[in-house]
């Protein structure tokens, strides 16, 4: 899809600097997005991409630099000159109401939504000649709130582009749809790109990368380290050139798993809000295994993960913790049962934001000798099991008496990781533990988690993202409507097969699993 | 608009907007003096005179913060641990009933047990007050906000009846007031001959307590936590809700405090006009020492420093008290603008 070099520039950044007091988030950054090109923005978290196109829509005001869209230079600082300068996004996190239909939700904010003539004639009319050119098939009389994250990510294009944008950008948007709907994605990026449209894609995922993009442009510490045509690079060279050094797979050694150290049987939780319980689900972790758990997101992941957790109780069916029956189940008794957990949300659940590295590190410890004494706190214990972990598991810091909240994602992270892994857990639950990583951070946790698994801990590792759960699991199950799969064995089945199942195949009745 | 946050504020940023505030404050109570009819200049100095010109007004300010340290520090410890607790008033009432109970004549103790006894109970009274609502909140989900505020004034009519009733003075000449206490259930003066008691000691002692509660031990650690990540806190095993009441009896025995000192140190006997809005400016002072402890104490003389200040210029210049709540919410209005700057600046689109 490489375009010829005479195509019209419809981008243009120029020598765009940001600075956050010592930090460069963007340093010089200059790149063109052409007429009819798709190009892939790759870099590591914290390496400057958000920053980056929150300078685009004006949401941060660029130290150095100018932003020029068909020619025009945008003045800085105006969210909406971006918008009707015709540049769209579609964000990670949806931004539609739940509540009114899909054709309400392209029309809000344009105006149309309040005249008498809304759903009527010509606004409609126009949506459906969209949904057929782009290949977005949705129902625009279908409310919101029932739609599949797929169709929703269709709505967010389909209301970009009803907006006149000329320019989509496309923030990690592969992370929550099967296979199957990353593939009808491409399709539509290609219509857009064949009817003048330009794309710019964000995303840490490098096979998708190669499969959509015309360039690839890597964002490094802040600075553009390379831009290059996709059909002259591979996986390995983009991954070398996000982290700065060669990266290696992560390897699974062969060996026989051990006892059964979680089971759970025929166990039922209640749904909380949008959130699918458990339903009827059987599991059982063993020592020295990894067991991965693929689904597409908001299927009852939260709800396993809440359960293995301490945070929620089965409603019916059972539980048995290294072959006995917990008599109480909160996070306590889960930590004392030897279950450390990476929670999926490090921000708001995995960490206090305003507490310093050393105040975190104990969070899940404190109440325990050494570092509580007959209700004082022994700060000095603490703040030497803080330099423990950021020692051991690499934590880049200022120092323990930092707060977290200055931290990168993988840096904190990795210290949720030492938190985890320093009290030598028998079961370890891993919610999402690399999502928004850098490769290097990303390498780090999996090994991590291997070398547990090596070691003998039951690993529940859940992930949206299917490779990671293909190339780290020594058994799959897919998760759908908090409903389990059987156990499918490392390297049975292959990407599509699960992705069957992810979409809610082979789940109608009981008999009919494996 | 939105913030936009400043990792490193500049120190220009850190002492000017503050002292900005300040100087709005000065500003607008002078205007408002210039409309009352007096020079604002000679308004602002007696109000500094009236606070702290002389050995009478300095102390009279420091008897006039002892209230306020003690209610200041129950909302302070609340709010830490995102406890809304406006029901400091009614702690306050349940603390002074208490010390009127038990300190007319029913424990034949001497002064230096009797004392300590009374301001335990007055403790205990006033963390039992805000107990029910926040067992309210932590298992039925009732907002405590408006479960302590309608506390104060279920507690003003129930001291009003103990007034008319069973703790009405029989020598009181028919006045809605209780029985004076007995000598040894005083609180002594620090130095003989000064009108300042040992309540205003106790509230410095307290305040330093409540300091070190909150950095050094475990129970501060899991009060911290809930406040700033809840569920974080829930996630790491910290018992979200019985953190939450023991905040709360910290809390309400603060607040006790404050009637306990009041009864015992300053009055000697339980009006109904004991506190005038004690409980509800210690939000105020708790708000502008930031929630930290050792702020509220000087908060807390600021602001009893004002209103002492306001009522003597008052006398001399003949401008509304009015000044002083003014001046008040002028303070802390700018005052926590002016600190949310220094991290923050705003962008309007």
């Amino acid at each position: 899809m490489a375009r010829e070099a005479g195509a019209e520039v419809v981008l243009r950044l120029d020598g765009i600097t940001k600075r956050f007091g010592a930090l460069v988030a963007n340093d010089a950054i200059s790149f063109e997005l052409r007429r009819g090109e798709v190009i892939a923005l790759l870099g590591e978290n914290g390496a400057g991409k958000t920053t980056l196109m929150n300078i685009l829509f004006g949401h941060y005001t660029a130290d150095a630099g100018t932003v020029e869209v068909f020619g025009h230079p945008l003045p800085p600082g105006h969210p909406r000159a971006a918008l009707a300068a015709g540049v769209g996004m579609v964000h990670q996190h949806f931004t539609l109401a739940d509540n009114m239909t899909v054709l309400e939700n392209i029309l809000l904010g344009t105006g149309t939504l309040l005249s008498p003539r809304l759903g009527s004639g010509a606004a409609r009319a126009r949506v459906a000649r969209l949904s057929r050119d782009f290949g977005l098939s949705v129902d625009p009389g279908a409310r919101v709130g029932t739609l599949s994250v797929g169709e929703r990510q269709r709505v967010e294009i389909l209301k970009a582009l009803y907006r006149d944008a000329r320019i989509l950008i496309l923030d990690e948007p592969t992370a929550v749809l099967t296979p199957q709907e990353t593939t009808a994605l491409f399709e539509t990026l290609r219509k857009a790109v064949a009817l003048g449209l330009s794309v710019i894609f964000i995303s840490h995922k490098l096979g998708e990368v190669m499969a959509i993009s015309a360039r690839v442009l890597v964002l490094r510490h802040g600075r553009l380290v390379g831009a290059v045509a996709t059909a002259d690079t591979d996986r390995h060279k983009l991954a070398e050139m996000m982290v700065g050094a060669e990266i290696t797979a992560p390897k699974l050694s062969d060996h026989t798993p051990g006892p059964a150290l979680l089971t759970l049987s025929n166990v039922d939780t209640p749904r909380r809000g949008n959130a699918p319980g458990l339903n009827a689900v059987n599991l059982t972790l063993r020592a020295g295994q990894i067991t991965g758990l693929a689904g597409v997101s908001g299927n009852g992941q939260a709800a396993l993960a809440a359960l293995i957790g301490g945070l929620e109780s089965p409603a019916h069916g059972g539980m048995e913790l290294h072959g006995v029956v917990p008599a109480d189940w909160s996070p306590r008794a889960a930590l004392a049962a030897g279950i450390a957990r990476i929670p999926e949300d490090r921000h708001r659940t995995g960490t206090v934001a305003d507490f310093t590295l050393t105040e975190n590190a104990v969070l899940e410890c404190y109440a325990e000798a050494p570092f509580s004494r007959k209700g004082w706190m022994d700060w000095a214990a603490a703040e030497g099991f803080a330099r423990k972990i950021i020692e051991t598991y690499d934590v880049r810091c200022p120092g323990p008496a930092a707060r977290i909240r200055l931290l990168s994602g993988g840096n904190m992270q990795k210290l949720i990781l030492g938190r985890a892994l320093e009290a030598g857990p028998k079961i370890i639950l891993a919610n999402q533990p690399v999502r928004g990583l850098d490769i290097g951070a990303v390498t780090f946790v999996h090994n991590r988690l291997i070398a547990a698994r090596d070691a003998g801990a039951a690993v529940l590792l859940i992930s949206e993202d299917l490779d990671e759960v293909m190339a780290l699991s020594d058994v799959i199950h897919v998760i759908y409507e908090g409903r389990l799969s059987p156990a499918f064995a490392r390297g049975t089945m292959s990407p599509a097969e699960l992705g069957t199942w992810m979409a809610g195949h082979g789940f109608g009745e009981e008999s009919d699993a494996a | 608009m939105r913030l936009e946050p400043i990792p490193n504020p500049s120190a220009l940023r850190r002492v000017g907007l503050p002292a900005g505030a300040l100087a709005l404050t000065v500003l607008i109570a002078s205007l408002l003096a210039l409309l009352a009819g007096a020079n604002p200049f000679a308004t602002l100095g007696l109000i500094l005179k009236g606070a702290a010109g002389s050995r009478f007004a300095l102390l009279e300010t420091l008897n006039r913060a002892t209230p306020l340290i003690f209610t200041g520090l129950a909302v302070a410890v609340a709010f830490r641990a995102k406890l809304w607790n406006i029901g400091a008033e009614a702690q306050l009432y349940a603390g002074a009933v208490v010390t009127v109970l038990l300190g007319t004549g029913a424990l034949p103790l001497p002064s230096v047990f009797l004392v300590p006894v009374i301001a335990a109970a007055a403790m205990l009274a006033g963390a039992l007050v805000l107990l029910g609502p926040v067992l309210l909140k932590t298992r039925a989900g009732v907002d405590e906000v408006v479960t302590t505020l309608l506390f104060n004034f279920i507690m003003l009519l129930a001291v009003s009846w103990l007034l008319e009733g069973p703790l009405k003075d029989p020598m009181g000449m028919g006045w809605p007031k209780s029985p004076a206490l007995e000598k040894a259930a005083r609180l002594p003066r620090i130095v003989e001959g000064l009108r300042l008691h040992w309540g205003f000691g106790l509230a410095i002692l307290s305040a330093i307590a409540v300091r070190v509660i909150q950095t050094r031990t475990t129970l501060g650690y899991e009060m911290r936590a809930v406040g700033l990540n809840a569920e974080a806190a829930r996630f790491a095993g910290i018992p979200v809700g019985r953190v939450m009441v023991k905040t709360a009896l910290l809390s309400g025995g603060l607040a006790a405090l404050a009637g306990f000192s009041e009864v015992a140190g300053l009055k000697g006997n339980l009006t109904l006009d004991l506190s005038p809005g004690f409980g509800y400016t210690g939000i105020i002072v708790a708000m502008l020492a930031l929630l930290n402890p050792l702020g509220v104490v000087v908060s807390a003389l600021f602001v009893a420093g004002v209103f002492v200040g306001a009522d003597s210029m008052s006398r001399a210049a003949g401008v509304p008290t009015y000044i002083a709540d003014i001046l008040l919410a002028t303070a802390l209005l700018t005052m926590v603008l002016a600190l949310r700057l220094t991290t923050a600046r705003i962008r309007w689109r």
